[in-house]
Parts: C-alpha cells; structure tokens; sequence
C-alpha cells in the first residue's frame, strides 16, 4: 500500500500541476478578447519580449551562422562540395537552430524576467492589490505578456535567420572564400516553403511555451525569496527543456 | 452590511478558521485583535472574496459571496477597497499613478478630473507634491499614506486594513492611525482594521473583536472591551498596556 502511495502521490501532484497550468493558459487566453482592451500593455509587453531581446538574439545568431559556415565548410571540402555551404547553413538555421536558440535566449532574458517580476507582484500583495480593485490580473497582467510572446518570438526567429544566413555569408565567402553566387544559389535552390513555415510553426509555439510556463511559474510562486528564486530556476529549465521535447516532436511530425 | 457566518478555511492541511461568526457594523471601525498566526488575515481576505472558506458563508450585504467568482465577485468588489500590510503599492508606477491606476481602470474620466482628483487624495493623506515618486523613494509610512490614497480614491463603502502600522515607529504608527480615523469620519465608511497595536487600538476603533483558537472570543464596543473580565482577553490585551510602575515599559 505504501509503495502505492510512493509512486502515486507524485503522479497524482503532476497530472493535477499539469491541469492547473492547462486552465492558467485556457483562462489568461479567455480573457484575450474581453474588454476593456489594454493597447498599451500589449506594446509594453512586446517592447519588453521583442524589441528589448533584439541585441542578444543578433549577437547569438550571427556568431551561430558563423561557426555553423566554419564547420560546414570544412566538412563539405572532403567532397567537394563547399558550393553548397549557403544551403547547408540556411537549412540549418531556418528549420532548427533559428527557432530553437533565439526561443532559448527569450527564455534566458525575457522570460526569467517575467517570472521575477510576476513573482514579486505576487509576494508583496500587488496581484492581490488587483483582485481587491476588481482587475481581473489574468488579463491585466498574464494575456498581454502570453499574446506578446506569440508575436515576439516569430519575429524575433525571422531575425535570427536572417544574421545567421548573412554571419556564415561572411565567414564562408569573405573569410574562406566561398563564392558569393553559389552562397545564395544554393539558398535559394534549397530552401523550399515548408521548411519557413516548419519555422515559424516552431517559433509560434515556443514563443507560447516561453511565455505561458515563465507566467505560470511566477503567478504560483511560494511566498518567499526563495520561492521566487526557486520559481525563476524552474521557469527556465522546464521553458528550455519543453522547448527541445516540443521541437523533437514537431520535427518528426514536419519531416 | 459584511456578515461572517460559521466560517472554517484549512490552509496547507492546518485548520486556521473554524467556525467565524462576526457581524461589522456599518459605518464603524472595527478592530480585530489576536495572537500572531491566529489567522487575522486570512479572515480579512475572506471577506473580500481573496480566499474562499471550505464551510460557511460571507455576506456582504444582501449578497454571500463565499462561492462567487469572476464578474459577479468583482461586482461586489468595486464595494470595497483594502489596504495591505506593504501597502502593495505598483512599485513600476509612480505614486500618482497608482492612485489614478483604479480611476482610469474604472471609471471613463477626464485626465483633469482624474489629476483634480488624485492631487485632492494626496493632499488628504500628506502626500501633496509627492505624486512623482515612486514607491522605492518612499519611507514606510509615506508608502502606507499612499496606499490608503489608493484606497480610498474610488470612495469605497468598505475599507479593509491589514496591519496597516506594522513596521513604523511610534509617531508614524500615531499618525497613520489618526489618518485612519480622521479619513473614516469624513468619507463614512466601514472600516475593519487587522492590528496588534494594543492600547492604542482602544482610542480609535468603535468596536473590537478578538479571534482566537480559530473563532472570535469577543467582540465589544471598544471601552467595553477594555473592561472585560475574561481572564485570557485581559492576559492578551494587558501586555500591551502601560505598567502601573512609572516610567517602566509593560513589555521591558
């Protein structure tokens, strides 16, 4: 009986942890569309999640695309193949790397952010404090950052592609010179439609996964710093680690 | 107007409430007293619809919010406002902001009325030319002036504070619970107060309730309360009090 028990009570905290999260999401969306609309909020929120994580998801993914056209070219020498460098490094950062380390470099600076703050709200009473002025802070505070995340990230990935493309054009055509036509050619020959929209599928579920468990963490964490502490580690590892199960997945239903 | 009836709240598996009656008088200021992790806040939030009780009813008027949720209990809600114990100031917002933040969620105001307004309230709690700080460059008890402006912005009926002088010395301690009074007669409206600030309690509220072992003990008219005879009141209330020795601290 006590072995039952053992294994059970875990079990049985997960499926109804896992409920609660489900219903945070459901209820923060619910109260996407009902007024009173919060035009500011949004654009706060997306300045903060977008804009604000431009500079460090630039500088990620021009040194990736970098070391993505180092790698590949000294790989794609042994057959003669170095011509086909652009395609190899714009695959590459299109379907995986674009979506999956500029939603990693979200959750590192936006979304540990969102839980200390959110978290903070919560210990010193001012998510209380909007209940009490009958502000509903699911929609005051959770829908802005979740419908904020959904937005930012894309765009964000959008860029990561871009300064990744264009970092491995420098390295391979301008340092070990690749030439600059077959660069884009193969790009453009390689590249097809599916593998950008598998790419802004991926981005538009990271950014959600980011958001919703960073929000998650922070709106139910313990009454202590070191609750909040705690809340923010956990924020990150599950955003990290669902962020790469998730991607495996809808890798292998994409492909 | 706010009735408590046989409400019992377990919290983390431990019962705190077990079986609360209480009935605030309209348009007093009443005062719940009791040992510390008796569960004084946890009541307060109970009667705000912030936790909702595994057993019993609150009523807060004609309407028992015990089971309410969302539009309904917010409904009920624009009745009220609280004052928390850090005063839960947006710490994001200046201070004026966050006395306009329920005017301009709440109510379709003019941007001078709301400045007229906001600028009205600071001045009432001493906060006049303050309204651009923010929290952080405030001291304890300007941050609990601002709070009750916040509070009291959108003239609540109820008003709810919780420990409202923890932290403060003596003199702001005074001051604050002078302002709670002085605030109480002008604007009229229910007051209950959450304190462990024995004697001075006496002089400002009108009642006094105390909850122990999970239930109010008693609840008396302030002066009444001061002479009860129960020996555990008169043992909780007393340590508070001035020694009879002159010049020697009850609590040294």
């Amino acid at each position: 009986m006590s072995m039952v028990r053992y294994i059970g009570k875990p079990v049985v905290n997960s499926v109804r942890e896992m409920g609660r999260m489900l219903m945070f999401l459901l209820s923060s969306f619910g109260w996407l569309s009902r007024p009173p609309l919060r035009v500011m909020q949004y654009i706060k929120q997306l300045h903060f999640i977008g804009y604000k994580s431009t500079f460090v998801v630039v500088l990620t993914a021009g040194f990736t695309g970098m070391v993505l056209a180092l790698q590949g070219y000294y790989t794609l020498r042994k057959f003669g193949s170095e011509g086909l460098l652009g395609s190899a490094v714009a695959l590459s950062m299109i379907r995986e790397l674009g979506p999956v380390l500029a939603a990693l470099m979200v959750t590192a600076r936006a979304g540990s952010a969102m839980t200390a703050e959110i978290g903070i709200m919560r210990i010193t009473e001012q998510i209380d404090a909007l209940d009490t002025m009958a502000i509903n802070p699911l929609q005051y505070l959770i829908a802005p950052k979740l419908l904020a995340g959904l937005i930012g990230v894309p765009l964000l990935v959008a860029i990561f592609d871009v300064v990744g493309i264009y970092g491995g054009y420098v390295v391979g055509v301008d340092l070990l010179g690749v030439n600059a036509g077959s660069y884009w050619n193969s790009i453009e020959s390689a590249v097809e439609w599916k593998d950008v929209y598998g790419g802004i599928l991926k981005s538009i579920s990271f950014g959600l996964i980011v958001s919703w468990v960073c929000c998650y963490k922070g709106f139910y964490t313990r009454m202590s710093a070191e609750g909040l502490g705690t809340a923010t580690t956990e924020a990150v590892v599950l955003s990290s680690v669902l962020i790469l199960v998730w991607d495996y997945f809808l890798t292998s239903v994409l492909l | 107007m706010l009735k408590l009836v046989g409400v019992k709240k377990r919290l983390g598996g431990q019962p705190v409430l077990q079986g609360v009656d209480l009935t605030i008088p309209p348009g007093k200021l009443t005062t719940i007293i009791g040992p510390s992790g008796e569960g004084k806040s946890v009541l307060l939030k109970h009667m705000i619809g912030l936790l909702q009780p595994d057993e019993g009813q609150v009523w807060v008027g004609e309407v028992d919010i015990s089971r309410l949720h969302g539009q309904p209990l917010n409904e009920v809600r624009k009745r009220f406002a609280m004052l928390f114990q850090g005063a839960a100031l947006f710490d994001s917002m200046t201070v004026f902001d966050n006395v306009a933040f329920p005017l301009r969620e709440k109510l379709r105001m003019k941007v001078a009325e709301v400045a007229e307004r906001v600028n009205g309230m600071l001045e009432q709690v001493g906060l006049a030319g303050m309204g651009h700080k923010f929290p952080a460059e405030l001291s304890g008890g300007m941050r609990k002036r601002a709070g009750l402006a916040r509070a009291l912005v959108m003239r609540p009926e109820i008003v709810l504070f919780d420990e409202p002088t923890t932290g403060l010395d003596p003199l702001m301690a005074k001051s604050i619970h002078d302002l709670i009074t002085s605030t109480q007669r002008t604007f009229g409206f229910t007051a209950v107060m959450v304190s462990h600030e024995i004697p001075e309690i006496f002089g400002i509220s009108d009642y006094v309730a105390m909850l122990k072992r999970g239930r109010i003990v008693a609840m008396l008219p302030a002066a009444e309360f001061q002479r009860t005879t129960d020996p555990e009141i008169k043992e909780f209330i007393s340590v508070g009090e001035p020694a009879a020795v002159s010049g020697v601290p009850a609590n040294s």
